[in-house]
């Protein structure tokens, strides 16, 4: 019994693939925090998407995906806040005609390669499987300089999410955090691509940090659930994939879906009973 | 230092192409509390977000604390906007939305202290919300969501303090609360206080003097003076016959009815 629930570490690829699954389900879901809480769930969506041409041309030009994504994610990422700041027109507009343009602009790239359908399929969907040792060391490079950023700038944060206005009027650069968030949204979106793919990369953002705000009404505590269920959910759901033999990213956001209902259905349930009592 | 912590020389502030405010030329002393009354879309609360460096002004000088708006020290302007500006489901306490006040004063590294924990207490103090320091903010009233404000910016420890409407939708109990902290702030610390206010009540126990604006300054004094120049009482009349102050869809139709009174 052991030795089959043990069986899948015992694959190199396999325990590459946990080390990802984890730093990726902490590092989403922490960022996810703000994600909710400022509403930029299509941004994280928007930015995944316009990454696709980035990547792309990296694999066009022999690169490592994680540069191409990388540098096309944090060009948007900036983008979207510039027009966000200074432009006439909405943000969501602004994102819709990014995101699909910047994603267009990738099929085509792709479409004039004959033999484009299998790497396709990997970049939307993600395969976790296939993380090699360097863009382990890569994914960790760039947590490390993520979570840095979270602690370093977490009061400023804090406070122009809740309220940017008055924390700008008392000397805070709002608009800066701004752009370092979005910025730190870009590197998140990237580390996350190869575990869950352009499609589903929304999902990690959103799903566990929703599911925490359900149970906490205290902004760190939020936080920390969230990456607790982010955890859970890659960890749990990339170790059922291999049982199940279903594809890795969408087992870990079917989990993490699961984990949003049981936090939504432990809410009511003890709103009920404080009702009751 | 001179006596004027706010002074504004042919203030002009657009959006665009619309001009929110023109020609606007008045000071704010320090120890003084300045009421800044107008109806609905006068430029009340545009005057006030400039002042706090949000909006830049398109003409005209603005010098405030002795320095450009934007180029004060972190934590010098406290600002109190409308309580409908945030999300209240956010989640946080009324601990934590006080402390906020805090954190334009730390550095990066600097932890947060018991010298800021000792004057967030006091914040909650003042305002009389010690005991509701715990309460999920999407538990609170109207008027104590505008005591959570107040305090979050009297802990902040402010050179400049900046309310927009703090009155509106909440309760006679907090309304007194609040003019009684906002006189000790401006009598025991000399905090030079402005404040926008469409209430027309009791002005005169409110501020010590007030300005009459309407996309322009039309009346400055002490409510005694601006009382009795008319640009006051025009309001006034507007506001009893519309029952609030809202301005009608042809802003310069009030003008004609104003003497441009300047005392």
């Amino acid at each position: 019994m052991i030795e089959l629930l043990a069986q899948p570490f015992h694959y190199a690829f396999m325990q590459r693939a946990f080390v990802a699954a984890l730093v990726v389900g902490l590092l989403c879901s922490t960022m996810g925090t703000y994600v909710i809480l400022r509403k930029l769930s299509f941004i994280g969506d928007g930015i995944a998407h316009a990454s696709f041409a980035g990547i792309v041309i990296a694999y066009l030009r022999g690169a490592n995906f994680y540069i191409g994504a990388g540098v096309v994610a944090v060009l948007t990422a900036v983008g979207i806040g510039f027009v966000h700041r200074r432009g006439r027109i909405s943000l969501d507009t602004t994102i819709g005609v990014l995101f699909t343009g910047m994603f267009a602009l990738g099929v085509y790239l792709m479409s004039q390669q004959r033999s484009y359908a299998v790497d396709l399929q990997s970049f939307l969907f993600g395969d976790i499987l296939a993380v090699q040792p360097q863009d382990l060391w890569l994914v960790l490079a760039l947590s490390v300089a993520v979570t840095a950023a979270v602690i370093v700038l977490y009061r400023g944060l804090l406070y122009t999410t809740f309220d940017p206005v008055v924390a700008q009027a008392s000397g805070i650069r709002a608009d800066l955090y701004e752009y370092a968030l979005l910025v730190m949204l870009a590197l998140t979106i990237v580390i996350a691509l190869q575990a869950v793919g352009i499609v589903l990369v929304a999902a990690l953002l959103v799903t566990p940090a929703a599911a925490a705000y359900q149970l906490t009404s205290r902004f760190a505590p939020m936080m920390a659930l969230a990456a607790i269920f982010g955890a859970a959910s890659t960890l749990g759901g990339l170790y059922l994939s291999y049982y199940v033999r279903a594809s890795s990213g969408a087992t870990i956001v079917l989990f993490a879906t699961v984990l949003f209902f049981a936090a939504l259905a432990a809410s009511r349930l003890r709103r009920v009973t404080a009702r009751a009592a | 230092m001179s006596d004027d912590a706010v002074v504004a020389r042919e203030l002009v502030v657009r959006y665009d192409d619309f001009t929110a405010l023109t020609g606007a030329t008045f000071t704010a002393r320090y120890g003084e509390a300045l009421g800044i009354v107008g109806p609905n879309g006068s430029g009340k609360s545009t005057l006030l977000k400039t002042i706090a460096g949000l909006l830049k002004p398109a003409s005209g000088s603005l010098r405030v604390l002795d320095s450009d708006p934007r180029g004060l020290r972190a934590g010098s302007i406290a600002y109190v906007p409308q309580v409908e500006a945030v999300d209240w489901s956010f989640p946080a306490t009324v601990w934590d939305v006080v402390a906020m006040g805090r954190f334009a004063r730390l550095r990066f590294w600097e932890p947060f202290g018991e010298h800021d924990r000792a004057a967030v207490r006091n914040a909650l103090d003042v305002v009389g919300m010690t005991a509701l320091a715990g309460r999920h903010i999407a538990h609170l009233s109207g008027g104590q969501q505008q005591r959570t404000f107040v305090a979050r910016a009297i802990a902040q420890e402010p050179k400049l303090l900046l309310l927009d409407e703090p009155t509106t939708g909440v309760d006679a109990a907090t309304e007194e609360a609040l003019r009684q902290i906002v006189r000790e702030l401006v009598v025991e610390q000399r905090l030079p206080v402005l404040m926008a206010t469409h209430d027309l009540e009791r002005v005169d126990e409110w501020f010590d003097r007030l300005m009459v604006v309407d996309r322009r300054v039309l009346a400055l004094g002490t409510p005694r003076e601006v009382v009795e120049s008319g640009a006051y009482s025009a309001i006034r009349e507007h506001t009893h016959t519309h029952g609030h102050l809202r301005h009608d869809h042809e802003p310069h139709a009030a003008h004609a009815s104003h003497p441009e009174i300047r005392t």
